[in-house]
């Protein structure tokens, strides 16, 4: 049973400063962890790693290619390495150093893309991220895993650090981001984590957005359309148990994601659905394929139809098409 | 000073020429990037035959000198050095570029053969050592960190992140070698992107430097020994001035050469300047 206080502090800190403030219990305890930052180790959580862990911390400088690299040298010398930075920038400016040195190698650097989706709001395009699960995921041998809230983000700390696979590790949502998870609950890489029962309809969903899909959830229950929701922190590799599993069983499927709707969890998704014989319609609820304005992150989720009562209001319309 | 056997590497270098030329020429059609192999012959022999601190029985030790070949498309010399300093038998040569092989044409990274990174995908190998002599620093080893670069690899701006990096942490076991041999894929560095000063650079970038003819081998010898003693908060980095396809009168400083096929013409050709004989 977990402390409630701790809940509430975990989700104050958001899923970054949570996952941070983990790593640093961990470190403490056993010094044979490197992390490692690119000149935004405040900005992406790692403030209090980096003062009660100084001699297990590396800031690299604006230097992301460097970063992995970098980390990629001290995972080959047997310390549990993390590396760190917005995401755009991780998963983008250094994508061949990821491709090289955590898929071709197989070193076991855990990538962890801060401020993942649209976040950084008003900042604009250049600091969103919402192509990194698409080019994580086709990367052969990476895990790539998004928390759905600060407890989780915990949890996924914990199962990096004795994880022993190179992982892409993505974190969205904010400072006082909302729990999902009020008490304990067994976790699993690999292993998605249902969320809410319900039999017409059923929301596969990652990374904190999954919060807005519960929502939405609840009020489709409201009008009579039972939704389920089922969290899938692990996008790589795919619980395709679970997909089977409501195959059968429901009318509409739908994923949610603070992604590009192409290439990203919806992608996953439907890659393992057109195998299966029968399975319902999908509609994928992400954000466009385009470089839209910028805004507030609040205002930024209602314009991309991804507030709880917009995903509500799509997911109701599209069924009742359904007839 | 290390101690090493002058003669002993002179005769690794003489049989690793031969065996690259041999091993480039089996890949056939295929090819091989034999300019850049050629050019850093004496420099492998040097590390492989007495600098390095390694055991070819136990290529994983815990405490070992670390070589990585950031050039990777020398990896035809490489695979020959690994091969003479008994990593793995002379008949796996053979294997270069064959379908399937553990030895294509950029190495894979294989800790039983001692190679230790995959590369191929030039300006990686000073980033990576970084993190090797940082892990290292932290587990108290005193051991170095090799990485062999080509000129025309640092066009890459990576390189100079890992530069910049490597003089901030102060990672004096780290010894980046340049084999400036003058000429990349598309032409020389002059006419494709001007190097100008490279100690210069290396130098303003906080690293110890020293430019050295690269195929002097007791040149090498001495440099290496002298810098590997320097316990002064800085790298290294060693400018070493080669020739491009080193040995075979036919492909020296010819950008063609970077990478190309023999013919049989050429492959008898070549022996022959290397004192060989070749059998009809």
């Amino acid at each position: 049973m977990v402390d409630r206080k701790i809940l509430r502090t975990y989700s104050m800190l958001g899923p970054q400063g949570s996952f941070f403030a983990r790593l640093a219990e961990l470190a403490a305890e056993r010094d044979d962890f490197a992390v490692l930052a690119a000149d935004l180790a405040q900005s992406s959580g790692i403030g209090k790693f980096m003062r009660e862990c100084p001699n297990q911390f590396y800031n690299v400088g604006i230097a992301e290619q460097n970063m992995v690299n970098i980390a990629a040298g001290l995972a080959k010398t047997g310390f549990k390495t993390f590396a760190a930075t917005f995401a755009n920038f991780i998963t983008m400016r250094s994508c061949e150093q990821v491709r090289v040195n955590m898929g071709y190698m197989k070193l076991p650097v855990k990538l962890v893309g801060a401020r993942a989706g649209i976040v950084n709001g008003h900042l604009g395009n250049s600091h969103f991220c919402f192509e990194d699960i698409a080019l994580m995921r086709v990367i052969p041998n990476l895990v790539v895993v998004s928390p759905v809230d600060a407890f989780e983000a915990v949890k996924v700390a914990e199962a990096a650090a004795e994880s022993d696979q190179p992982m892409y590790i993505r974190l969205t949502g904010k400072v006082n981001t909302p729990m999902i998870y009020k008490e304990d609950y067994d976790f699993q890489l690999g292993k998605a984590v249902n969320l809410k029962e319900g039999t017409d309809i059923v929301i596969f969903t990652t990374g904190t957005i999954a919060a807005n899909g519960l929502k939405a959830a609840k009020l489709l229950d409201e009008v009579g359309i039972s939704t389920a929701v089922v969290n899938i922190h692990t996008i790589k590799p795919l619980d395709g148990e679970v997909l089977e599993a409501y195959a059968k069983t429901t009318k509409l499927w739908v994923s949610l994601e603070e992604h590009n709707i192409v290439g990203g969890l919806g992608s996953a998704i439907a890659e393992y659905k057109a195998a299966l014989k029968q399975s319902p319609p999908q509609i994928f609820l992400g954000l466009p394929d385009a470089y839209g304005k910028a805004g507030e992150y609040e205002w930024m989720l209602e314009e991309n139809g991804l507030s709880a009562q917009k995903i509500f209001e799509r997911i109701k319309d599209y069924f009742n098409q359904l007839g | 000073m290390a101690i090493v056997n002058l003669d002993k590497i002179n005769s690794l270098a003489e049989k690793m020429r031969i065996e690259t030329i041999k091993t480039g020429y089996s890949a056939g059609r295929k090819g091989a990037h034999f300019g850049g192999a050629l050019s850093c012959i004496e420099l492998l022999a040097c590390l492989y035959g007495g600098i390095m601190d390694k055991d070819a029985n136990n290529p994983a030790k815990e405490q070992r000198d670390v070589f990585l070949l950031s050039k990777g498309h020398a990896a035809v010399s490489f695979y020959v050095a690994l091969a003479c300093a008994g990593y793995f038998p002379m008949e796996d040569l053979r294997g270069f570029e064959a379908d399937g092989s553990e030895l294509p044409g950029h190495p894979v990274m294989n800790d039983a053969r001692g190679i230790e990174l995959s590369t191929g995908s030039l300006g990686m190998g000073i980033g990576t050592g970084i993190g090797i002599a940082l892990g290292y620093r932290r587990k108290g080893y005193d051991n170095h960190v090799f990485v062999l670069m080509g000129d025309g690899e640092c066009d890459e701006g990576s390189v100079w992140e890992g530069a910049m990096a490597a003089a901030s942490f102060g990672l004096d076991s780290l010894i980046v070698i340049v084999d400036k041999n003058s000429i990349q894929s598309d032409g020389t560095t002059k006419d494709i992107m001007d190097l100008l000063d490279l100690g210069d650079k290396f130098c303003s970038f906080g690293f110890d430097v020293r430019e050295i003819d690269g195929h002097d081998t007791e040149k090498i010898c001495e440099t290496f020994s002298e810098i590997m003693a320097l316990k002064n908060g800085r790298p290294k980095a060693v400018i070493a001035n080669t020739i491009k396809g080193k040995g075979i009168s036919f492909m020296e400083n010819k950008p063609e050469w970077h990478h190309s096929a023999l013919s049989e013409k050429q492959y008898k050709e070549a022996m022959q300047e290397l004192g060989q004989e070749v059998s009809e």
